[in-house]
């Protein structure tokens, strides 16, 4: 069998009668179907679900993900993604039907352990970004944002100051800060950047003023580059009478080495599928706890875990902005950042951040005369070089990053931040080898090499994958979202 | 460190390839006043063994539903979950990809993305699907302010009878976008919407109108004349729908809605205390570019041969920024995966099976429970699932005793505003012992 | 002359035809957006002003504003696009028009670029 055939979907391996799962016969004395639902409220057709063998399933599923890359199959340098290594043991953690079946509305005596979970994990997250109290409702770090976007705006509310409705967010942010801005009202006050890809101070001190209700910075930025006037940034944008939020997304680099709390943040995001090891799951689940600092403690998204005596329980926060989502968040995913801070203490998250970041400066170090380095400095977890240089072999950064699937690599992350052209952003991560860097180092000059001898070569690629380049032009103008049976096979 | 590769040596060659001496000179961009000294106030480290001593501890400390006979529902259920689910979604390339931006070297969870999406679809007799969302709650805030996008309106009408926490969920959405928010009153009988009291409602100005079926209380909405009555306001019908009761139902694209959403836990999920599920989001060709979320497309590769790829991708937040139809990023895609494993093994006949299962189940004990004296049943609309019953006790005490006796008794509506209500719900996977042993000791229990 | 072809600095071109202005995208802009995959039109009647971003043109990976050139009333736009927006990158100038404004009098168009003028601002571009 050739990876290159095409996996014919579910529904095509479907046959008429055919059953894969069966539950118990039905034990109950059954009442006639009419007699309990009105036949109006009925459907005449079921779903058309595929009708195929438990075999078959095991099988298609098997086929599908070998046609899929992931940190077990082989290097995900993907920037601002942190695709490090996942513990298997944590799979197992959480599947401990003590904590996998348990559920939400369960009396409080009945699920101590879990809520002291929680509890624990509120701890320690606060106790990494050097602030007071924790929410861990938000499923994922854009819902993290939104959360912690609505507890600054429930705070100036408080205080009546519900005029403050400006966010300054640095021309480098992540798609996710403006967005998430509009999803609280607030208008998107765009920052630029100075020489160094750090914040622009200057510009920052015209930007600031009585509307300004806080400043979202991701530090270390999207350039993978730590911003070394943080604590003036900090005093810039409290003394205007707003408040600071970092968004996680770069964690991974500062862990017991800078508490964003001590540099003047007031509101933090923290990504537990990127910095502390949750698995990405093909987009997710994730997790996007909060924590925030004592005056901002009463306005958390609740409920959260409150420790009386040796009893734990849940509440609402005094003033909370309320539900972001139902229940308690991503619980069965935070248990396993849970288990990934105990498995490796203070020490070790240290170690984590320095190894990530001595990864990154390897391989950029490496990198850089073969490649354009926009901002030539340290950098911290992950760094983005240009491929502008390869426009005039006709190749393009995209084309650079198809060739690398090629060899076995995910690409790095392209086109982003957008104040670079041509942008290429790598994050090695602290779990992989030297050899492994070594390799990705050695194709990346090899790739260089051949956009200028052979640059058909890349605008070509990929040559080795299962399928070959994607029309992606052709998916959005025609979308096609699902299958439909007289519509197999054609368009 | 367990998870860290890099050798004494091979730290120290990578350092002086820097011209570097230790590790602490990586750092010399961190201002000193920014530095953390010290040791951060975490535990650890634990070995593996050490590691999962404790979570067995902690989950010790649980009662699980392997332990107890659940009869609690209201959001999270206790359903069968095919064993191949977890062998499936635990495999290294579902578990450990990340969004499949590179389509070429990502077929596999595009393709079942894709597959997702069409099931969703099927189910709820929609045209579109997205890759899914955080959850149902969630998925219907988010639906409610696609309304207003789409109807450029600031308001949105909610049934009395919609589950209280996705109440809660849409009010701390919408409150931040200035969007208002006005209910539809249960009717005292039939425990559903009151249809007799919708003249007064602000039709007009409504982006929306929401119906939850079954409702909270597990009670089947007559949705035709809501619909009626939004679709002649030109607003949307925005239906969040239990999923497992579409084996049995009029799919909501059949009764008009334009939006569908709703919670996937019930498909193969763990209930894992609440999280992680996902939450489905399904609606109309028409509305796709409104649609926010992950969405997954067919086209062809160079060759010509079939593939998958995420398309539609400018209504998103790392293209459009601000102007995004919603900030989501992640969503719950290996939750998604679990689902269409779920479906998939199931099949046509097996999820019509759970359905009918599930119904006369929960009728069967719907029926002995009544026959209890001092129970009664509050409302006179069809359930499904679940239902709720009456009876001047104290719940919360009744269940405590429960516990005792190995159940874990309804869910006691006094904490929502009913004090002599209790919700319970039943599902496939009670037997018909479990059920008598229940009537009997609840009945030893109230008498 | 009762027709002349005019361009802006935002690529955008312009045909005059009486108090009626068609406009579209250069040949330069649809190949510096790549695959036109949507064109979010305005409607027929819609009033328009002078450097409002009146029309979104998306590629796989980017949204761009078409902005207007006069102040007026859309008075046609190109249907056709809607099924077909690859037109815009296979005829810019002419099956991928996008909209037709009538403006009030004659349309203002002293300070837009000749065909020459234009090629020659690309240089510097």
């Amino acid at each position: 069998m050739t990876l290159r055939a095409d996996v014919p979907l579910i529904f095509e391996r479907s046959t008429p009668g055919r059953r894969g799962y069966r539950l118990p016969e039905l034990d109950v004395p059954e009442t006639p179907l009419e007699e309990l639902i009105p036949q109006e409220y009925l459907r005449t057709e079921p779903p058309a679900l595929p009708e195929v063998s438990e075999l078959e399933v095991v099988r298609h599923y098997t086929q599908l993900p070998r046609r899929n890359h992931g940190v077990d199959v082989g290097f995900y340098p993907l920037g601002s993604c942190t695709m490090k290594y996942n513990p298997r043991v944590h799979e197992d953690l959480v599947s401990l039907p003590g904590l996998s079946a348990i559920h939400p509305y369960q009396p409080e005596e009945t699920v101590q352990g879990a809520l002291e979970l929680i509890y624990n994990l509120s701890e320690h997250l606060a106790a990494i970004a050097g602030l007071a109290k924790t929410s861990l409702q938000p499923a994922a770090g854009a819902h993290g944002e939104l959360s912690g976007l609505m507890v600054i705006k429930a705070y100036h509310n408080h205080r009546g100051e519900g005029h403050r409705t400006e966010m300054l967010v640095p021309d480098s942010a992540h798609g996710t800060n403006p967005a998430s801005c509009a999803m609280v009202g607030y208008k998107v006050v765009e920052v630029p950047s100075n020489e160094r890809g750090g914040v622009d101070v200057e510009a920052l001190k015209k930007l600031v003023g009585p509307n300004t209700a806080g400043l979202m910075l991701t530090n270390p930025n999207t350039l993978g580059l730590f911003d070394e006037n943080i604590c003036q940034i900090a005093q810039i944008v409290h003394e205007a009478g707003g408040l600071l939020y970092y968004d996680g997304a770069n964690a991974n680099a500062i862990m017991g080495v800078v508490r964003p709390g001590d540099t003047g943040f007031d509101v933090v995001h923290f990504n537990l599928h990127k910095t502390f090891s949750t698995p990405h799951g093909g987009g997710g689940p994730g997790a996007g706890p909060i924590v925030v600092s004592e005056k901002l403690a009463p306005f958390l998204p609740g409920p959260v875990v409150q420790k009386d005596g040796d009893q734990f329980r849940l509440v609402m926060p005094e003033h909370s902005v309320g539900r972001v989502r139902s229940f308690y968040g991503n619980f069965l995913v935070y248990a396993k950042a849970y288990a990934y801070i105990l498995s490796h203490g203070p020490q070790g998250l240290r170690e984590v951040s320095a190894t990530a970041v001595l990864n990154a400066n390897y391989v950029m170090n490496k990198l850089k005369d073969v490649f354009e380095l926009p901002y030539e400095r340290i950098c911290m977890h992950e760094f983005v070089l240009s491929g502008s240089h390869l426009k005039k072999y006709g190749v393009r950064t995209l084309d650079l990053a198809k060739r690398l699937s090629d060899y076995g690599f995910h690409a790095p992350t392209v086109y982003f931040p957008l104040i670079v052209d041509e942008a290429i952003m790598i994050e090695p991560t602290e779990t992989e080898a030297k050899s492994t860097l070594d390799e990705f180092i050695e194709v990346m000059r090899q790739i260089a090499e051949e956009a200028k001898e052979n640059p058909e070569m890349l605008t070509s690629a990929p040559h080795n994958t299962p399928v070959k380049r994607v029309d992606e032009a052709r998916a959005a103008r025609h979308p096609v979202l699902r299958w439909k049976p007289e519509a197999s096979g054609e368009q | 460190m367990r998870y860290l590769p890099l050798t004494k040596d091979e730290q120290q060659e990578m350092l002086a390839s820097l011209g570097l001496e230790k590790i602490e000179d990586l750092f010399q961009d961190i201002p000193a006043e920014a530095m953390f000294q010290g040791d951060l106030d975490v535990p650890g480290p634990l070995s593996e063994a050490e590691l999962v001593r404790h979570f067995r501890e902690l989950a010790g400390k649980n009662k699980d539903a392997t332990q107890l006979v659940s009869f609690l529902g209201a959001g999270a259920y206790d359903h069968l979950i095919p064993s191949i689910i977890k062998h499936i979604v635990g495999r290294g390339e579902f578990l450990t990809a990340y969004t499949p931006y590179q389509p070429e070297i990502t077929q596999g969870v595009l393709q079942s993305i894709f597959e997702y999406q069409t099931m969703i679809c099927e189910l709820t007799g929609m045209e579109a699907s997205n890759a899914s969302m955080y959850d149902g709650a969630s998925a219907l805030a988010e639906a409610c302010l696609m309304a207003c996008a789409a109807t450029k309106r600031e308001l949105v009408i909610l049934p009395a009878t919609l589950h209280p926490e996705w109440q809660a969920v849409v009010r701390t959405y919408l409150e931040n976008q200035d969007v208002s928010i006005v209910f539809m009153p249960q009717h005292a009988e039939t425990g559903t919407v009151d249809l007799d009291r919708l003249a007064d409602l602000p039709w007009a100005e409504a982006a929306c109108v929401v119906v939850q079926q079954p409702n909270f209380f597990g009670l089947l909405e007559d949705v035709a004349a809501l619909k009626a009555r939004i679709h002649e306001a030109k607003g949307l019908l925005v239906m969040a729908v239990d999923p497992i009761s579409l084996s049995l139902l009029k799919s909501p694209g059949e009764l008009g809605a334009d939006i569908v959403v709703g919670d996937g836990q019930s498909l193969g999920q763990a209930m894992g205390y609440g999280g992680p599920a996902f939450g489905f989001f399904a609606t109309t060709d028409k509305l796709i570019r409104r649609m926010p979320g992950r969405v997954v497309g067919e086209t062809v590769d160079a060759e010509g041969k079939r593939a998958f790829v995420l398309t539609l991708q400018t209504r998103e937040q790392h293209i459009r920024r601000e102007k995004a139809t919603s900030n989501i990023c992640s969503n719950q895609a290996l939750n998604a995966l679990a689902a269409t494993i779920y479906l998939s093994v199931l099949g046509k006949q097996g999820f019509r099976d759970v359905g009918y299962q599930c119904l006369q189940k929960a009728s069967y004990m719907k029926q002995r429970l009544l026959e209890i004296p001092g129970l009664s049943s509050p409302f006179s609309a069809p359930t499904f699932r679940e239902f709720a019953v009456r009876g001047q006790v104290d719940w919360v005490e009744i269940n405590k005793r429960l516990l005792d006796h190995g159940f874990l008794g309804g869910l006691p509506l006094a904490r929502f505003g009913h004090p002599d209500l209790v919700l319970f719900s039943v599902t496939e996977a009670r037997t018909k012992q479990e059920i008598d042993d229940f009537v009997s000791t609840l009945r030893g229990l109230i008498q | 002359m009762s027709e002349k072809l005019l361009y802006t600095k935002e690529h955008e071109w312009v045909l005059v035809k009486g108090n009626i202005v068609r406009i579209g995208i250069s040949d330069y802009a649809q190949n510096e957006l790549g695959d036109i995959v949507f064109v979010d039109l305005p409607s027929v009647g819609d009033w328009v002003e002078e450097g409002e971003g009146f029309c979104a043109l998306e590629s796989v990976k980017a949204v761009s504003d078409v902005y207007a050139p006069v102040s007026g009333k859309v008075v046609a736009v190109n249907e056709e696009l809607e099924d077909s927006p690859e037109l815009i990158n296979e005829s810019p100038l002419d099956k991928g028009w996008i909209v037709e404004i009538e403006v009030e009098g004659t349309p203002q168009v002293g300070d837009l670029m000749s065909e020459q003028e234009y090629a020659e601002y690309l240089k510097g571009v």
